[in-house]
């Protein structure tokens, strides 16, 4: 059962949207709806992946973010250029916590942050002859990594740079990879297309190298690459751990810990396992139209997906499998249902609103409701329509739904709504937690983690315990200013 | 004129995908839809039309494909 009833839900969208000059109303509703679980499509209902209104705030991306950041960043073993002017670069230094095993500066590389940071030279006179200098200059200082990735910035696209020109030819100079992304940040309108750029970079750069190739590649009927893991707080470990328990082989983990070479040997694969469909879905539907790859999503949030997932995923497979998915279903039972155990108590019943990007609006909702926790409000930062597809299915009847929502409206809402827990992102927490809100910040686990599989879940459950039943939410009012009675009591 | 990819969903219905549209629609009705030829008016499960020159043999899918819009 949702907080508030359709028509309040409308009611409320309507008296929020009050303010707004006639213009802006008129855009900004067909961004938010009330959800009803019966729909097919939710292309009727919700607009989304349109350009932001000016005059709000939202916390959307750039194309860059999505690409060095986000799809780019956590390849361990190349470097990753940031190529333009020197504050892109600066504020993207592992702002993510995408974990990585292995030594900073032998194999892995993602805590390196390096920029070729223009001047206004190199803008008049353009900044090939600098990206060529920056490669050698790497190539002395860590000659062990794998390759490189050139991160375009804002200014490549405005005057007009041929880095993909510099990057074949040093790439055959050097013999290493090198991968030109056109992911400058005034492409698209949010992260989203940052996304699609990396992903048909790797398409065009990567796969290609070993195709139609014999490399000696031993294949197994077991070989699944997990995509679109981008290993927050370590999620991707318990993950491949569940996945290696039931039978499968892991070849390659995209990106999420992974390297240039585990990216060339994915096409050896059986099947893709997809994890945010948002940001790989664009590679996945490349492989299966070029290597016959089926993809699939699958979803390792909370004990009841997990399980759900798991058999999905077994039904593509033999036997073997799908006894090693009832076997590791058994085996976790009692560790699982002793964290229900301990946390569902304390949190039955409590509210919850989301506001993050990628797959969360609708992954996490499983292991909220493993919880007894419930969601009544939630949306995406940059999603397109067939995420909000997807979501409809997920959250109850008459629940809010809201699509890049401005830091007015999420305000607004919450004040109504007035839900015990709040997830979204660094920009929001603050502002939440002032006004008394208990607030995880869902991005990066709020610097905990993983929460993937059953070893995830029961950090979860904690983290959720330790911020919605936090004392110092008691202590919100200054001590003058609250009542006498209560002062006697306490 | 669209570029489209055409692949089978989980239940091996057709799905047509554009992505610059977000547009991801099951395929309801084909107009030639034979073990010979593939293509002609082809209706998407919310209305919306589009065209193809018929194809033969058949193409094996996922694949991709231009389409025209059909009014």
């Amino acid at each position: 059962m949702a907080a508030l009833t359709r028509e309040e839900t409308q009611n409320l969208i309507q008296e929020v949207l009050a303010v707004y000059p006639e213009k802006a109303k008129k855009d900004r509703a067909k961004h938010l709806m009330v959800n009803d679980p019966s729909l097919e499509s939710a292309k009727k209902c919700i607009t989304s992946n349109r350009k932001s209104l000016p005059g709000v705030m939202t916390i959307r991306g750039c194309a860059y973010a999505g690409s060095r950041g986000v799809c780019w960043g956590p390849i361990k073993d190349m470097i990753h250029v940031s190529h333009g002017p020197v504050g892109c670069g600066m504020y993207s230094t592992m702002g993510r916590r995408h974990y990585s095993n292995g030594t900073t500066g032998a194999d892995i590389f993602t805590t390196i942050n390096v920029t070729s940071d223009f001047q206004e030279k190199d803008i008049v006179f353009g900044g090939d002859k600098k990206l060529k200098v920056i490669i050698d200059e790497l190539e002395k200082l860590f000659p062990l990594a794998k390759g490189y990735t050139v991160q375009s910035e804002c200014p490549i696209g405005l005057i007009g740079d041929d880095i993909e020109t510099v990057s074949k030819v040093k790439s055959a100079e050097i013999n290493k990879t090198i991968v030109p992304v056109r992911c400058e940040g005034f492409r698209g309108v949010s992260q989203s297309l940052g996304h699609h750029i990396a992903n048909d970079a790797i398409r065009d750069w990567v796969l290609p190298t070993r195709e139609g190739k014999d490399d000696g590649f031993e294949k197994t009927p077991y070989d699944v690459n997990i995509l679109a893991d981008y290993n927050i707080g370590g999620d991707i470990w318990p993950s491949r751990m569940l996945l290696e328990e039931i039978g499968l082989r892991v070849i390659a983990q995209v990106p999420g810990d992974g390297t240039l070479m585990e990216m060339e040997k994915s096409i050896h694969a059986k099947l893709n396992l997809l994890h945010c469909y948002r940001s790989m879905n664009y590679i996945s539907r490349h492989m299966e139209e070029k290597f016959g790859m089926p993809w699939m999503e699958y979803n390792l949030f909370g004990p009841t997906k997990i399980e759900e997932s798991l058999r999905a995923i077994a039904e593509r497979f033999d036997d073997k499998i799908k006894d090693g998915v009832e076997r590791v279903l058994a085996k976790y039972k009692p560790q699982w249902q002793a964290v229900v155990d301990k946390y569902r108590p304390r949190l039955e019943g409590k509210k919850v609103m989301l506001y993050v990007g990628g797959l969360r609006p609708r992954h996490i909702i499983g292991a909220y409701e493993d919880l007894g926790m419930e969601v009544v409000g939630t949306g995406y930062e940059f999603g397109h329509n067939d995420d909000y597809d997807r979501t409809i299915k997920e959250v109850g009847d008459a629940t809010l739904i809201y699509d890049d929502v401005t830091a007015y409206e999420l305000d607004e809402f919450v004040k109504k709504i007035k839900p015990d827990l709040i997830g979204s992102g660094i920009k929001e927490k603050y502002q939440f937690q002032k006004m008394g809100f208990p607030f995880r910040q869902m991005h990066s686990w709020d610097y905990s983690g993983p929460y993937h599989g059953y070893d995830g879940f029961a950090i979860f459950a904690r983290d959720m315990d330790m911020t919605l039943n936090n004392p110092c939410w008691k202590e919100m009012k200054a001590p003058w200013l609250r009542p006498a009675a209560v002062e006697q009591a306490a | 004129m669209p570029s489209v990819m055409v692949r089978r969903n989980d239940q091996g219905k057709l799905l047509f995908y554009v992505a610059k549209k977000d547009l991801e629609e099951v395929i309801s009705e084909v107009e030639h839809d034979t073990a010979a030829t593939w293509g002609g008016e082809i209706t998407l499960s919310d209305g919306e039309k589009f065209f193809i020159d018929p194809i033969s043999p058949p193409p094996t899918f996922p694949t991709t494909l231009r389409f025209k819009r059909a009014d």
